[in-house]
């Protein structure tokens, strides 16, 4: 068998593309300054950013909402669909729970809300997981949905992620739909032999699907190594492309980490 | 779902993002050294599959359902540098893609998964495989156990964490309960999983199974055919 040909390589040559590619389903289209940006500016000011959130003290209330308006805009001048960015925020409901619970925890200050005891320390901790992680979900969500995954590699090549786990990353993200397009059509050949998964006794059948999966990703990591040496490839891959970094950029994507920063050091030292 | 931003305070975060990164330095070596150019095919491959094996549905009871988790399983397969880079790289693109686990909790997360996950099931494995009489049976049952116990220990490492420097109130010996029961009941599943899908590629492809290495029957080329006569 001829190594599949990554899907998508083709269309990636153009500067345009609308979302369709392989691993890129979250990429959500759009002429913004936010989507125009370098990706490596993107990560390191969003991560310097969230930094910033996640070392404020909840008790700053006025920082809270200055971090909430910062990327609350960044999102509406990326023209992302509001009801998109919230489903895919539910990521973090499992964490949410587990804040609900907190107030019924503390030592303190505590008061009676409807028979139970709620803590004072509690519910700002609660208070705290929860801000902290939407902002970092929103954050995430705005890099992924206005980078296509193969910016946000080139960007982490940039950021110096050693180039050993960029392709290894570039990789898996170029045969993802490979590898879970063969997935589905065995499964697709289960069901058509009348196989539905009911219970622990299916697992069996589950299991020889998931090692036939991984022979089958062995075997073409195989072959993409053997195609890749008759092409000459002699260790290392070639550096993803980047452009130069411009001043104007450096300065927009340091624009909201350092907004936030400075606006949260006064809300500290002068409020 | 992973430690998202927030959860556990800075410092801690900051120290295990330096811990991690060490952690992954390491295996970078190990994996470049064991497997040379072939590292980033296979290892993208390989961890392209523990995307997709997780996305498949086990049934587990009226209606619930679980998937694989992956760190057992990688390191047994493809040996413990390479499934380190694999776990490392599947928790970056959550967390960068899919924004499960926080961008400021990636050390967190990488040490708990990457590196104490696929250390202790290889460690185990190891120790179980010597236990055992060195079969081909062996191999499965000694995945299960690493499977089954690596949960709970990957678990035990956030509760570490937590302890360390949570913002939260809830005591750490209630999360250390909570957390610790619930993944025992993970790691049961988890350990079947990983042990069935183990003997399924010990059946058909043995030499692929890293934790087997070395064991299968040499093949011996016989020279007693007579073929002139």
């Amino acid at each position: 068998m001829i190594p599949t040909a990554p899907v998508g390589q083709a269309k990636s040559k153009h500067q345009h593309h609308h979302g369709h590619d392989v691993g890129e389903r979250l990429y959500i289209h759009r002429h913004t300054p936010i989507h125009a940006l370098s990706p490596a500016l993107k990560i390191a000011s969003l991560l310097f950013f969230l930094f910033v959130v996640v070392a404020t003290p909840i008790t700053y209330w006025l920082s809270y909402i200055i971090f909430f308006a910062l990327i609350i805009s960044v999102i509406l001048v990326a023209k992302l669909p509001l009801l998109t960015v919230f489903k895919r925020s539910l990521i973090e409901i499992p964490f949410i729970l587990f804040a609900v619970l907190m107030p019924f925890f503390g030592t303190g200050e505590s008061f009676l809300f409807l028979n139970f005891t709620i803590y004072e320390e509690g519910l700002l901790a609660a208070a705290a997981i929860v801000a902290k992680g939407t902002i970092g979900v929103l954050g995430a969500i705005t890099l992924s949905a206005t980078s296509t995954a193969k910016d946000i590699l080139q960007g982490l090549e940039r950021l110096k992620l050693p180039s050993l786990m960029v392709n290894i990353a570039t990789f898996s993200l170029r045969y993802i739909n490979v590898v879970s397009d063969e997935m589905d059509r065995m499964k697709v050949a289960r069901q058509s032999r009348g196989f539905e998964a009911r219970g622990v006794r299916d697992w069996k059948i589950l299991g020889s699907a998931a090692a036939a999966l991984f022979i089958r990703s062995y075997e073409r990591g195989e072959r993409v190594h053997l195609a890749m040496l008759s092409r000459g490839f002699s260790g290392n891959l070639p550096k993803l492309a980047t452009e130069a970094i411009s001043q104007r950029d450096l300065l927009m994507a340091l624009s909201l980490p350092i907004t936030a920063l400075v606006l949260s050091l006064l809300d500290r030292l002068v409020i | 779902m992973h430690i998202p931003d927030g959860f556990i305070d800075l410092p801690t975060s900051l120290a295990f993002i330096a811990v991690s990164a060490v952690g992954v330095g390491v295996a970078l070596k190990g994996a470049k050294s064991e497997l040379s150019d072939k590292t980033a095919p296979l290892a993208g491959l390989a961890t392209v599959f523990i995307f997709a094996a997780q996305m498949i549905n086990f049934p587990v009871a009226a209606g619930t359902s679980g998937h694989l988790l992956g760190g057992a399983l990688a390191a047994i397969l493809i040996g413990p540098w390479a499934a380190t880079l694999s776990i490392s790289i599947v928790l970056i693109l959550q967390a960068l893609l899919f924004a499960d686990g926080g961008l400021t909790a990636i050390g967190l997360n990488v040490f708990n998964l990457s590196l104490v996950g696929v250390w202790a099931s290889y460690a185990i494995f190891l120790i179980v495989k010597r236990i055992l009489p060195s079969n081909k049976k062996a191999i499965p049952v000694a995945a299960f156990i690493a499977a089954l116990i690596q949960v709970p220990i990957a678990a035990s490492s956030f509760v570490f964490q937590y302890a360390i420097g949570s913002v939260a109130t809830i005591p750490v010996s209630t999360v250390f309960t909570a957390m610790f029961s619930t993944h025992v009941l993970i790691g049961i599943g988890e350990g079947l999983i990983t042990a069935l899908t183990i003997s399924a590629v010990l059946a058909t492809r043995s030499d692929l199974v890293y934790g087997y290495r070395g064991q299968g029957k040499k093949l011996e080329i016989k020279s007693s055919v007579r073929s002139n006569s």
